[in-house]
């Protein structure tokens, strides 16, 4: 149990404008995206900017994308749960609030943009499930993820001698649980032989890690607006330790993502995609390099690191931003840069045909995927926005005085 | 006999011949066919793997009269609403010149039907996969579109129907949203009858029982050989090709 006898919970007591105007405001966003689904759903895929080409788009970077965050931002309340520091225990509430809210969101944009929906009803009925297929076992991880993060807030919350009892094992268990489903979407591109942009088990690792510096980035970014809106206290205690992590987990990403770029430069058969993805003098390379690199690394860890900015509130909210925005382009990258390059039919010859063999595959997303792709991070900001307001999520002061145990 | 009578006996003859070596031509082809043909009931197996064999020097026209048969049995292409990258194609002929000898050729590609399919090894529902006698298919009533198949297929062999398709070919059920591609004619194999690419190929593709050393195909693929497409790949493919 949150072991911190000076903490105490509240639900959000705000009834203004300000917050159903959010609330309005996340309604919109979820009312465009159950047109776009309808719209696509009527008239096929062919609206949209996807084709036989570039199979997958932003609904599935968006999705990915949120998913990856939603293990990362448990990583909060793990750090409280299984390694028993003390200060994360307090925002252990909110992170797994967080984080189903991030997986549904997440999770509903890829249902939501699937060719057949109404199959996946004659699938679950009929238990149609490939055990061979890393899809399915994410269907079942993202499920149990749900759930027991579920379970992990009633220990959390529930003031009885059973959630006290079960709380460190139902962490740990949630802990557990999320590393190997990350693992899961990042072996979703790791199992992919036929392009070559994937098919490295180094995916699945460079996605946890991936996951504990976005989760933790959205995680900031909720935790500062959230305490800001409802005037709530927040010291730098709280803040100066998760903005240290932050800068881990940054530094963490780039190890892995520069390590898989050598491996891939080193193999021969790899030349031809990485000079595409790194000098290619396209919208991937420049995604790359300014938006991953520079945007979402270079820029944030100074703004953590930089002596100046130390307690500087606006640059930690400006460094958690950027590294959104850095992880976003990287799985842009991934996801549309692996599948705009050619398939390698015959190494070492040139193909042609009409149906763009040995070209390079471009991609514009239509409006209805951008709106499905909002509708998911609408509903994530909703999902939060609901749920500390019916429930205890988060404390009513996070003052250093309460959460320091020095001070 | 007057030289009417002569002609009448003649014509009646050279008919009756005729006729008794079309019947001794085509008889055993039937008689064959026939036998082969399975029993609607009855479930296939694996004692038998169906494959392809194409010569692709001896494929008139870079197997643009694959492509065109395969449309005109299964009625794909047709897409009204869709772009060209968006359209349905379960076979492509492709031109490959090779880098640096700027040898050159050209081959139809369509689904290879591997062994360890690495489209029904991906897919969540088992809507990909592969029948006991090696041809690869997709079941459409459970085929949720999700399209990771067509990200793990190595040949781009498989397409999303983007749009609703109307006047379908009654052995070819097709649906928005879902994924197909190369069939191998299994509706015409259960019959016992051949592909229709390899009906329109002008005997320079050769179909038959991998499995079966006795078979046409076997026998030239053991004399002759055939190439895989991405053999490092090691997926053993039910697709070779001669002259590649």
């Amino acid at each position: 149990m949150s072991s911190n006898s000076k903490v105490s919970y509240s639900e959000v007591k705000n009834n203004g404008i300000g917050f159903y105007g959010l609330l309005g405001i996340f309604g919109l966003f979820l009312l465009a995206g159950v047109v776009a689904f309808f719209t696509m759903e009527h008239n096929g895929h062919h609206i949209s900017g996807m084709d036989n080409q570039i199979v997958w788009g932003l609904p599935h970077i968006f999705a990915i994308f949120l998913i990856v965050a939603a293990s990362g931002a448990l990583n909060i309340g793990s750090i409280g749960t299984v390694f028993g520091k003390k200060a994360y225990q307090p925002l252990g509430r909110l992170s797994g609030l967080l984080a189903i809210s991030l997986l549904v969101g997440g999770l509903l944009i890829l249902l939501l943009d699937l060719g057949r929906i109404d199959h996946v009803i004659m699938m679950i009925k009929g238990f149609h499930l490939n055990f061979k297929s890393i899809f399915a076992w994410n269907m079942i991880l993202y499920g149990g993820f749900i759930a027991l993060v579920g379970l992990y807030l009633w220990a959390m919350m529930d003031r009885s001698k059973t959630a006290k009892k079960l709380y460190k094992p139902i962490g740990i268990s949630a802990f557990t649980w999320r590393l190997i489903l990350t693992t899961g979407t990042g072996s979703i591109f790791g199992f992919l032989v036929a392009r070559q942009f994937y098919d490295a088990a180094i995916m699945a690792p460079l996605f946890i890690v991936l996951s504990f510096s976005v989760g933790m980035a959205i995680f900031i970014m909720v935790l500062m607006s959230a305490y800001k809106w409802t005037n709530r206290e927040l010291g730098d205690f709280v803040l100066n330790k998760l903005r240290y992590v932050l800068a881990v987990f940054i530094l963490g990403v780039l190890l892995l993502e520069v390590t898989r770029q050598l491996t891939n430069i080193y193999a021969t058969e790899h030349h031809g995609v990485e000079a595409f993805i790194l000098k290619g003098g396209n919208i991937y390379s420049t995604l790359f390099w300014y938006g991953f690199i520079l945007i979402g690394t270079v820029i944030p860890v100074f703004l953590i690191f930089c002596k100046k900015l130390k307690n500087n509130r606006m640059a930690l909210y400006l460094a958690a931003a950027l590294t959104t925005i850095g992880g976003f382009c990287l799985v842009y990258v991934i996801v549309i840069g692996g599948q705009a390059y050619p398939l390698v039919l015959f190494p070492n010859a040139e193909v042609t045909s009409v149906y763009a063999d040995g070209v390079i595959n471009s991609y514009s997303p239509s409006k209805w995927e951008v709106m499905l792709g909002l509708f998911g991070v609408a509903l994530t900001l909703a999902m939060v926005t609901v749920g500390v307001k019916a429930l205890k999520f988060m404390p009513v002061s996070l003052a250093d005085s309460v959460v320091d145990p020095h001070s | 006999m007057s030289k009417n009578n002569i002609d009448a006996y003649r014509r009646k003859f050279l008919v009756g011949t005729g006729v008794a070596a079309a019947a001794v031509t085509v008889a055993p082809g039937l008689l064959l066919r026939q036998a082969q043909a399975k029993p609607a009931d009855e479930a296939v197996t694996d004692k038998v793997r169906w494959g392809m064999l194409i010569d692709i020097d001896n494929l008139p026209n870079g197997g643009q009269g694959v492509v065109d048969a395969c449309k005109k049995e299964h009625g794909w292409g047709n897409e009204t609403h869709s772009n060209d990258k968006q359209k349905t194609h379960w076979v492509r002929t492709v031109k490959v010149t090779e880098k640096l000898t700027k040898h050159s050729f050209q081959l139809p590609v369509m689904c290879q039907h591997c062994e360890t399919a690495p489209c029904a090894d991906v897919c969540p529902t088992g809507a990909s996969f592969k029948r006991a006698d090696g041809i690869v298919l997709v079941d459409k009533h459970i085929c949720i579109g999700c399209r990771y198949c067509m990200m793990a297929c190595p040949y781009k062999a498989r397409s999303l129907v983007h749009e609703a398709i109307y006047d379908q070919k009654p052995d070819s059920p097709r649906g928005k949203g879902t994924v197909e591609s190369c069939t191998m004619c299994v509706h015409r194999v259960d019959e016992g009858k051949q592909p229709a690419c390899v009906e329109s190929s002008g005997g320079a593709i050769v179909f038959g029982d991998l499995n079966d050393e006795n078979s046409e195909i076997s026998k030239v693929l053991k004399e002759k050989g055939g190439k895989q497409i991405r053999a490092d790949l090691g997926l053993n493919t039910g697709v070779r090709y001669q002259g590649i």
